[in-house]
């Protein structure tokens, strides 16, 4: 993980401070609904492919509803993508069993999973991001305090956020100061780097607690307020049953097969 | 050893999850009632620390002692990822960095710890796609429950007697460490290979797991041992020298740690019991035969015994049997036909379908895109 990386998630809070309806829709509705849709898509058989694909809408929604680039969402996923890969790259070596033909090409059961375990990945990987770049920590945060997730946790997590700039900013000051008296050699011995990353704990604990302070002397008393009051619409629960009953539909029925049989007239 | 959403069952996720959930909200009701105290009612009409209302409900305060372990956890969970930025080279181009669970386990206690481990989690996988949401439950138990329950108690606690420092607490360190990672992986395999997403047999996968995370968890370890040492150096009153409030003496934590590993695996296990008689089963079975068939690409029998597999541990998965050769689906007979009838012409129906609705997705969002642009600066 690179030092950049924190911009990025500065980049998510700015995407977060939008507002488009996805904004405006309960924090509590978009969570709940991207939770049944990971659990929905992780419940497809391994090999299951073209009925996945209709489940692209949701993250698509999301992400063009609330005008969110394509670019820093794509990045991540692929960033993240190793793991996958890893794991299920072994798939197509040891499933050899044909399922699928086109003409003279064999598809074996082992390249379908494989590619199905890409495609799950895509589509929760994009979901999530979808749903944080829409949303935003602090909304998330709160939201999840509603939803019953215990408060020292929730504090815990709107810290996290918030200190990850804090140290991330020493972590980057203390870098440079390595560079500069190290003259080229790029090595931290044992040592060094145990006094590096404590002195860094230290440090950035010295300033959060600076920081705590000058908040408390202004009056923080603990909230964080937004500007738009949670307040439950109609269209929250609209959201929430129109995609729960969208994402059954489309696990009952192969909705992209029952399209491909209807236009190429091979009705079983 | 992040594991995404793609490669789990979905009752394997939120079995976990909701164990993880339990054991989450055990840990911070031990942190909130060791950071607080009762206020008496003029105390809460006067005091400064209105945060304590918000953070804790109404009747009861932050104590000084309180108020800086939660920020220490704040600072404890950033620096656990932003200690990524920095690496030791360990030889041969390869290099190591903090990973955290013991570390975290160590300067806050198990409790704080887990709880913390448990934000970083949920932030990697919010802003980096690394682990998946509904995953979050198999990796705070892969990375934080391991660490933080039973490797601390069972490893660190007892072995490390004496100051941060000396060689004995760096052992203990170093030997925590290594289980706890250990453990982690071992996890990965047996919830990836429980869910059935991933074809790779079960030594295979624990060729591939426990050797690598044995070299990364002795370089945690390390890495562990020398962060400690240094703020046991500079500024020892930040570590905890008397035992944590929520941590307890002596045997309490291990019979903590291990009454809530019972508890959970006790929960999972009759949990998989009930939905999955044969799941246990399957994996076993998996394990055995994986051992007895030493080649994985050949015979047909291992082909069969794959299928079977398939079908036994997801009998109620799709629609097999109404739409057979579709590109989704596999045909499951569990005998004697084991290939699926190849039709080209339902195989191309297949993909057109599938091509066509991700066309169609991507038209519709780009609607909605041009839709929103317009109407969003007339609410602006």
């Amino acid at each position: 993980m690179g030092a950049t990386d924190w911009i990025e998630i500065g980049r998510m809070d700015d995407l977060a401070r939008l507002d488009t309806p996805m904004h405006r829709l309960d924090a509590r509705a978009k969570i709940i609904v991207t939770l049944a849709f990971i659990g929905v898509v992780m419940s497809f058989p391994p090999h299951a492919l073209s009925a996945l694909t209709p489940f692209l809408f949701f993250p698509l929604v999301l992400i063009y509803g609330a005008r969110i680039p394509m670019g820093p969402i794509v990045k991540k996923i692929l960033l993240a993508m190793p793991f996958a890969l890893a794991v299920g790259i072994f798939n197509p070596f040891l499933d050899r069993r044909p399922v699928l033909a086109i003409g003279p090409v064999t598809i074996t059961g082992g390249w379908m999973s494989f590619t199905s375990i890409l495609v799950r990945f895509l589509l929760t990987a994009g979901a999530a991001l979808a749903l944080v770049a829409c949303t935003g920590m602090v909304r998330l945060a709160s939201a999840l305090g509603q939803l019953g997730v215990p408060r020292v946790f929730v504090v815990q997590l709107l810290f996290l956020h918030r200190y990850l700039f804090v140290v991330a900013q020493e972590g980057r000051n203390v870098l440079r100061s390595v560079t500069l008296r190290s003259s080229g050699t790029r090595s931290l011995n044992l040592g060094v780097y145990g006094s590096l990353t404590g002195n860094l704990l230290l440090r950035s604990m010295d300033r959060a607690t600076r920081v705590y302070r000058a908040m408390m002397a202004r009056g923080f008393d603990g909230e964080i307020r937004l500007v738009h009051p949670h307040q439950v619409r109609w269209i929250d629960g609209a959201f929430i049953a129109g995609w729960l009953a969208f994402f059954a539909l489309g696990r009952t029925w192969n909705l992209a097969g029952g399209l491909g049989h209807w236009l190429t007239g091979v009705i079983p | 050893m992040h594991i995404p959403d793609g490669f789990l069952d979905p009752k394997v996720a939120t079995g976990l999850f909701g164990s993880a959930v339990v054991v989450l909200a055990y840990s911070a009701a031990r942190v909130r009632a060791a950071a607080t105290a009762v206020a008496p009612a003029m105390v809460l009409a006067t005091a400064g620390k209105k945060a304590a209302n918000f953070a804790l409900g109404a009747r009861r305060v932050l104590t000084d002692e309180g108020e800086r372990t939660i920020y220490k956890m704040g600072m404890v969970a950033a620096l656990v990822f932003a200690a990524q930025m920095f690496n030791f080279p360990i030889g041969s181009g390869t290099s190591g960095h903090l990973i955290g669970g013991v570390f975290a386990a160590v300067i806050l206690g198990p409790f704080a710890g887990s709880i913390v481990i448990a934000a970083v989690l949920v932030v990697q996988s919010f802003f980096f796609a690394d682990g998946g949401l509904l995953a979050l439950g198999c990796n705070m138990f892969n990375m934080g429950f391991f660490p933080a329950f039973v490797a601390y108690p069972l490893i660190y606690r007892i072995i490390a007697r004496g100051q941060p420092g000396s060689l004995r607490v760096g052992v203990a360190t170093i030997a925590a460490s290594v289980v706890g990672l250990q453990l982690g992986a071992f996890g990965v395999v047996l919830q990836t290979l429980v869910s059935g997403i991933s074809e790779l047999p079960f030594h295979t996968f624990v060729l591939m797991m426990l050797p690598i995370h044995l070299a990364i968890g002795a370089v945690e370890g390390l890495a562990t041992v020398a962060v400690v040492s240094f703020i046991a150096r500079a500024r020892p009153e930040a570590l905890p020298t008397s035992p944590l409030p929520g941590t307890a003496t002596g045997i309490r934590p291990i019979l903590a740690g291990l009454a809530i590993a019972a508890m959970v695996i006790g929960g999972a296990a009759s949990w998989f019991a009930s939905t999955h008689p044969d799941g246990l089963e399957w994996s076993i079975a998996r394990v055995t035969g994986a051992e007895s068939v030493e080649a994985p690409e050949s015979g047909v029998h291992q082909r069969l015994a794959g299928l079977q597999e398939q079908t036994a541990f997801l009998p109620d998965y799709g629609f097999k049997q109404a739409e057979p050769g579709i590109a989704t689906t596999i045909p499951a007979g569990p005998e004697p036909d084991p290939w699926p009838s190849i039709n080209a012409g339902t195989s191309v129906s297949g993909i057109v379908g599938g091509v066509l609705t991700l066309i169609l997705a991507t038209l519709a969002g780009m609607a909605l895109r041009t839709r929103t642009t317009s109407v969003v600066p007339h609410n602006l």
